[in-house]
């Protein structure tokens, strides 16, 4: 038996020791730093209106991401059907949302009230709530990116298998139901978890409007105690949480879909 | 069983079927040969409607496919009913196309249970019967990735046999196929010759057709050049086309 002598590599133990003395010393300027009290950052990390604003970054978040998937997944399928119509109606959405700032998208959900004062027989102010018109604007700029995402999984699968789908006598919605879009999954899941990291961060923008989110929540604290830097730590904890949290969630998603596949059985 | 009438096909401005006239008794097994491009594979789609015709007519056990005769028009059928004449229809393919998400039990059960409305137990019975008849009654909770080639192609067999067809089309079955394999897919289909399935066999296996096809035909350019008995068309071709080829695929061989 021999031994395997690994090659030494002298630069890149140097490149690491700069990089963690660069990391200790920007840590400690934080922490060292006079300015910062991190009694405030304490105080205000479980306080109860903070937690409520967490609670709706949660709900925004879920329920944008409901209706980015449904109406994703109907637009991608619109985009690969054979009608023109319905194909260039989908396409001229997704050109609209993907290229206005989602910032205008969710002011001018907020401020509808200007352009329509009535929605039916309701007044717009009473229907379209700051977190109403927050689901909307997130929800309906979602389905735009999800609408790229399933489509690019659609497209991923062999046309063997519509082929032979059909051939059994299935109907194309069938097809797509059982055979297709669980295919597609395996390529969707990956871009969709990003895109689910993104919108948890983007319901911070509806603070713009009230939405009464968690960036809302430490913001109204904030422009009360001036501890503004103190509570937007408080902020990125929690964002950190729900990003950290989705990223294991979308790592147990990929080990599940890679049943049957190649990867899997490392045989081709 | 089959019967095609003057079917063309157009590809944009490229005609790959100039008027193809067939006919395919109950029970026969008709090779259809030809050099790559001639519309062999389009032909087979045309029969159970993957491919939409553009003039001509096929009938498929006395039903015209895919169309409704009105007055001197064609309609085109509603999706259900297309759905239905295809679940009659059973088809290989060249690179097998199996469901990868699924067993190759679950593969063989899908239609039945999702088209035909069986129940789970009843289809899985049945599947289980097929892939023992496929020599895979012991792969059947194997994915399609943990089967060798050969071994694709027979649940893909069960596959459309689990649909009770009345006609089983097969496109290039063993083409992608390492030569190894290539015995264990023609037994299978040989045992299905010899039990009397209608089967229309799109191959380059000229030993395949001589003994098991009781039909050959020739295609070429969107046309069938010539057809007979399998001794007559490979041992003395009318044709000079016909016999390009088979010398070709001789030479190759």
């Amino acid at each position: 038996m021999s031994r395997v002598v690994p090659l030494r590599r002298p630069g890149l133990w140097g490149a690491s020791a700069v990089v963690a003395v660069l990391v200790a010393l920007v840590a400690l300027s934080v922490f060292r730093n006079p300015n910062i009290r991190h009694d405030v950052v304490g105080q205000y990390q479980f306080a109860p209106a903070i937690l409520r604003g967490l609670e709706l970054t949660i709900v925004l978040a879920l329920l944008a991401a409901a209706i980015g998937i449904v109406l994703g997944v109907l637009l991608a399928v619109m985009r690969v059907s054979s009608s023109p119509i319905l194909r260039l109606a989908s396409a001229g959405y997704t050109w609209l949302v993907r290229g206005t700032p989602l910032l205008v998208q969710i002011l001018i959900w907020g401020n509808l009230a200007l352009l329509f004062e009535h929605i039916g027989p309701f007044r717009t102010n009473d229907v379209l709530t700051p977190f109403v018109a927050s689901v909307i604007a997130l929800g309906l700029n979602e389905a735009a990116y999800m609408a790229e995402i399933v489509r690019g999984g659609i497209l991923s699968v062999d046309r063997g298998q519509a082929d032979a789908s059909l051939a059994l006598g299935m109907s194309r919605a069938l097809a797509m139901r059982r055979i297709i879009l669980p295919q597609a999954l395996r390529v969707i899941v990956p871009p969709a978890g990003n895109q689910f990291i993104s919108l948890l961060k983007a319901t911070s923008l509806v603070s713009v409007i009230a939405g009464g989110d968690l960036l809302t929540a430490a913001e109204n604290i904030a422009s009360a105690n001036l501890h503004t830097i103190e509570l937007m730590l408080v902020a990125t904890f929690w964002y950190l949480v729900l990003t950290t949290i989705t990223s294991v969630a979308q790592h147990f998603a990929e080990r599940r879909l890679a049943r049957g596949s190649l990867a899997l059985h490392g045989r081709p | 069983m089959v019967r095609a009438q003057g079917v063309r096909k157009r590809f944009r401005r490229t005609e790959v079927l100039k008027g193809i006239d067939l006919d395919v008794r109950r029970g026969e097994v008709l090779c259809l040969i030809g050099p790559s491009g001639s519309g062999k594979s389009t032909f087979l789609r045309c029969v159970n409607h993957l491919e939409q015709i553009d003039d001509g007519r096929i009938h498929v056990d006395g039903e015209l496919i895919g169309y409704s005769e009105r007055g001197d028009a064609l309609h085109e059928l509603h999706e259900r009913d297309v759905c239905r004449q295809r679940a009659a229809i059973g088809m290989v393919f060249q690179r097998f196309n199996l469901f990868p998400h699924m067993t190759a039990l679950d593969n063989v059960i899908e239609a039945p249970i999702r088209v035909r409305r069986e129940s789970r137990t009843e289809a899985s019975e049945r599947a289980r019967a097929l892939l023992a008849r496929v020599g895979l009654a012991q792969k059947a909770q194997a994915y399609p990735a943990e089967l060798s080639g050969g071994q694709q192609q027979r649940v893909a067999i069960a596959r459309a046999l689990a649909m009770q067809p009345k006609l089983m089309l097969f496109d290039e079955p063993t083409s992608a196929l390492d030569p190894e394999l290539v015995g264990e897919v023609l037994a299978v289909m040989r045992g299905l010759a010899d039990d009397g399935m209608t089967m229309i066999v799109v191959t380059h296996e000229m030993a395949f057709a001589r003994e098991a096809g009781h039909r050959i035909a020739f295609m070429d350019d969107g046309t069938i050049v010539e057809s007979g008995a399998p001794r007559d068309v490979l041992a003395n071709p009318s044709h000079a086309r016909t016999r390009a080829f088979l010398s070709r695929l001789l030479a190759a061989s």
